[in-house]
């Protein structure tokens, strides 16, 4: 019997797939155990998670204490204590800021992550836009100093926590903006000696730590004034940060011009542009739109850097949680306290990635067309 | 017969007549000229200021004290050290701190950067998400609570050495540190020691001339496996030839602290442990983006070509992956160095930390900073030099 013939006696049945390749079974077997390496390495791995995650979940959620202020059973407890935060949280999230007035960076907070979701849709990028900006950021100012409308005046020396946090890390990263911009276009200047200097800058503020920025900040700025004036000491952390990160944004955007090809250049010179008219109608507004993806990674790692102000003692969301820490009552619980803040950093820094993924895969589509 | 000169000198003459804050060349000159002054006039500006400050305050100006007697004690050091020493030596031992802790860290960070970009492109799905977490976990926790973590570890949650935790016969773990084995100092370990560099010394004689033959000859030689069994079995056959001696350092419980071994402190690793861990997942983002640039197009070609395996991974892939690689890598290795003066923060006596300690005593913040800035500034125009001449060398050559 030949094959034709054995076709002709079962015309039409269908012959299934084997079970271990479809569902569930198929997708294990070809996602997990295809090959003996790759199920060696399941197996593996399933052996260090079975050994690491539920002793930890046991630590952190079944023995742990959770509630407020009870030190003496967290001592005795053999999980994690999250008292710790519970009891803390309003000292760790405002610092100093006086404990009747801390609705107003509440709010201040809230209106900053308004803006910033407001923001973040693509169909809100307008000129309109810098104008809600200013006014936002001027409310937030008023808000958090006071001194009119009726609300005390709150010293700048009494914010702390997660308010200074955000307002060093948004501050910063506004102002180093146009700085960045600047010094990009600076540095492909037809002009020798303005390339040289945007050169000098960048290079230097980039080969050094954030940390000899800010320790000049906290003992070099207050030389250089002259006798009787004084800077606050946020303020002067805040054009440390600026500094730094102003270096970072030129070479962000040093990329988005390089990116525009020379005929964008050509066409907006036959027009009869000149430099700054050019720049700003025709240059810019295309290689600030390709370099949005890698300027939301500054602003997270501007985020990310503003923990460093804890090591000239600025009361940032680190040092308030590092004073709990110090209370003797506290004491041993830094891991709680550490793994909370590294949960309010994640999740800040991970929407912001996200989202930066995203604008990414928005914008290249709209170059494919 | 001499074609007539086109007429061209009225023309000439009419740019002649072009205002000079017309002309891009004068106004070149004149904008360069007019920022040149901004940036000296705010240059003197500061420094006219801070001069009379210093003054008024009566703090000296000048490295003189470099030489003075430092009067402060250093936890852990590469050389020599004591409290008699000078500022200047204080300084060296803070440096080369700081060189320990980037050089371990980043043959660390590459080995764990490596192993996690690979796993996130694995085939294997539990092991891709796991790296694709753990790279976007470090990522975005700041490299400093990281360091304070690790620190707190280390620090606060580990026993005393009384009751240290030895997870591995040797090993001890306690709040005063880790305390390791080493291989005892006899003149076995030393010989394997030359043994090796000689390995390396001939396996890169060896690739010379294997490369030279094979431009002229065509014939290849298994350069790999010889260089690998000559770094591996020189030492080996050292070994052996010395009568295999097994003799370690091990430490011990005397009174209240180890004796013996090699004391790790809790800031050194708690140090290492966070820069590792943080810029590792960098590095693995950046491996993981260098093997993906490579198309698929080009391992195609080069099996068609008929390449065993390894020439395809060796001849084409990784000349090409690297290309897209190394720098990135060098700017994350940099960051890793530059991320080390956190080191302040917890403790261990870094570059940073020890000019911070400087600047206390003698109040010349001035000048401690400016060695701050000039000791990273070298570290990071010599690796950026070197990478110049690198990319140079590897650059894709255009037709």
């Amino acid at each position: 019997m030949n094959e034709s013939d054995l076709l002709r006696e079962n015309p039409a049945e269908v012959v299934k797939p084997p079970p271990t390749s479809v569902g569930v079974l198929g997708w294990v077997k070809s996602n997990l155990f295809n090959g003996y390496f790759n199920s060696f390495l399941t197996l593996i791995t399933l052996f260090i998670l079975y050994k690491t995650v539920p002793p930890f979940i046991r630590w952190a959620f079944i023995d742990s204490v959770w509630c407020p202020d009870c030190a003496e059973a967290c001592k005795k407890a053999a999980g994690a204590c999250w008292s710790v935060i519970i009891s803390n949280i309003r000292f760790i999230i405002f610092g100093f800021y006086p404990y009747d007035e801390q609705w107003r960076p509440l709010i201040a907070m809230l209106l900053l992550f308004g803006l910033i979701y407001y923001s973040s849709k693509n169909k809100n990028w307008k000129k309109s836009l810098i104008y809600v900006w200013v006014v936002g950021l001027f409310v937030m100012g008023t808000l958090m100093k006071g001194g009119i409308f009726s609300l005390p005046s709150v010293e700048s020396t009494k914010w702390g926590g997660l308010p200074l946090t955000l307002l060093l890390s948004v501050f910063g990263l506004t102002a180093a903006y146009p700085l960045g911009v600047i010094l990009a276009l600076g540095r492909r200047s037809k002009m020798p000696g303005i390339r040289w200097l945007s050169i000098l800058y960048i290079e230097l503020i980039r080969g050094v730590p954030l940390i000899s920025l800010l320790f000049m900040a906290s003992i070099i700025f207050p030389l250089f004034l002259p006798e009787g004036i004084t800077i606050n000491k946020i303020l002067r952390a805040q054009v440390a940060i600026i500094l730094f990160t102003a270096a970072y944004i030129a070479e962000v955007v040093r990329g988005g011009l390089q990116g525009i090809p020379k005929g964008q250049y050509e066409a907006a010179e036959s027009l009869g542009l000149n430099y700054v008219l050019t720049m700003r109608l025709v240059i810019l507004p295309q290689a600030l739109k390709i370099v949005i993806p890698p300027t939301v990674s500054i602003l997270i790692s501007a985020f990310k850097d503003t923990s460093l102000v804890v090591i000239i003692a600025l009361w940032d969301l680190m040092k308030t949680t590092q004073s709990v820490l110090s209370h003797p009552k506290w004491m041993g619980f830094s891991p709680e306290a550490y793994i909370f803040l590294a949960i309010l950093y994640f999740l800040g820094c991970f929407s912001m990635s996200n989202y930066s993924r995203k604008l990414e895969r928005e914008l290249g589509q709209g170059e494919l067309r | 017969m001499e074609e007539p000169r086109p007429p061209q000198e009225p023309y000439l003459k009419e740019i002649e007549k072009v205002p000079f804050w017309l002309d891009p060349k004068k106004r070149a000159i004149f904008y360069q000229i007019a920022v040149f002054c901004m940036v000296g006039l705010l240059a003197y500006y500061l420094v006219s200021n801070t001069i009379i400050n210093l003054k008024r305050q009566n703090i000296a100006t000048g490295f003189g004290f470099l030489h003075k007697e430092a009067s402060f004690e250093i936890g852990e050091s590469l050389i020599s050290y004591s409290a008699a020493s000078t500022y200047g030596r204080a300084l060296i031992v803070g440096a080369l701190n700081t060189l320990k802790v980037s050089f371990i860290g980043i043959i660390f960070t590459l080995i764990i950067g490596t192993v996690i970009g690979i796993a996130r492109l694995s085939s294997n799905w539990l092991v891709s998400k796991l790296a694709g977490w753990y790279i976007e976990v470090m990522q975005d926790i700041p490299v400093l609570l990281q360091l304070f973590f690790w620190y707190a570890i280390f620090y606060e949650t580990l026993p005393s050495p009384r009751q240290a935790l030895h997870p591995i016969r040797g090993i001890f773990l306690s709040n005063r540190g880790v305390a390791l084995p080493v291989p005892a100092s006899i003149p076995a370990y030393k010989y394997m020691l030359i043994a090796f560099l000689a390995g390396c010394v001939a396996s890169y004689f060896l690739r010379k001339w294997a490369r030279k033959r094979q431009e002229e000859t065509g014939k290849i030689f298994p350069v790999f496996i010889t260089s690998t069994a000559m770094i591996l079995g020189f030492p080996l056959i050292t070994w052996l030839l010395c009568g295999a001696p097994l003799k370690m350092n091990v430490p011990r419980l005397v009174g209240f602290n180890f004796k013996g071994g090699i004391m790790l402190s809790p800031e050194f690793i708690a140090l290492l442990t966070g820069l590792v861990l943080y810029t590792s997942a960098f590095v693995a983002e950046v491996v993981r983006a260098g093997i993906q640039s490579v198309s698929k197009g080009q391992r195609e070609a080069a099996m068609a070509l008929g390449l065993k395996p390894p020439y395809v991974l060796n001849l084409v892939i990784l000349p090409q992956a690297a290309r897209v690689i190394i720098p990135p890598l060098t700017s994350q290795m940099l960051n890793l160095t530059k991320n080390s003066s956190l080191a302040v923060a917890i403790g261990f006596p870094d570059f940073v930390s020890v000019a911070n300690t400087c600047i206390n005593q003698t109040g010349q913040a001035v000048e401690g900073v400016a060695l701050i800035m000039a000791v990273y500034l070298i570290f990071s125009l010599s690796t950026s030099a070197f990478m110049n001449w690198y990319n140079k060398k590897t650059a894709l050559v255009e037709r």
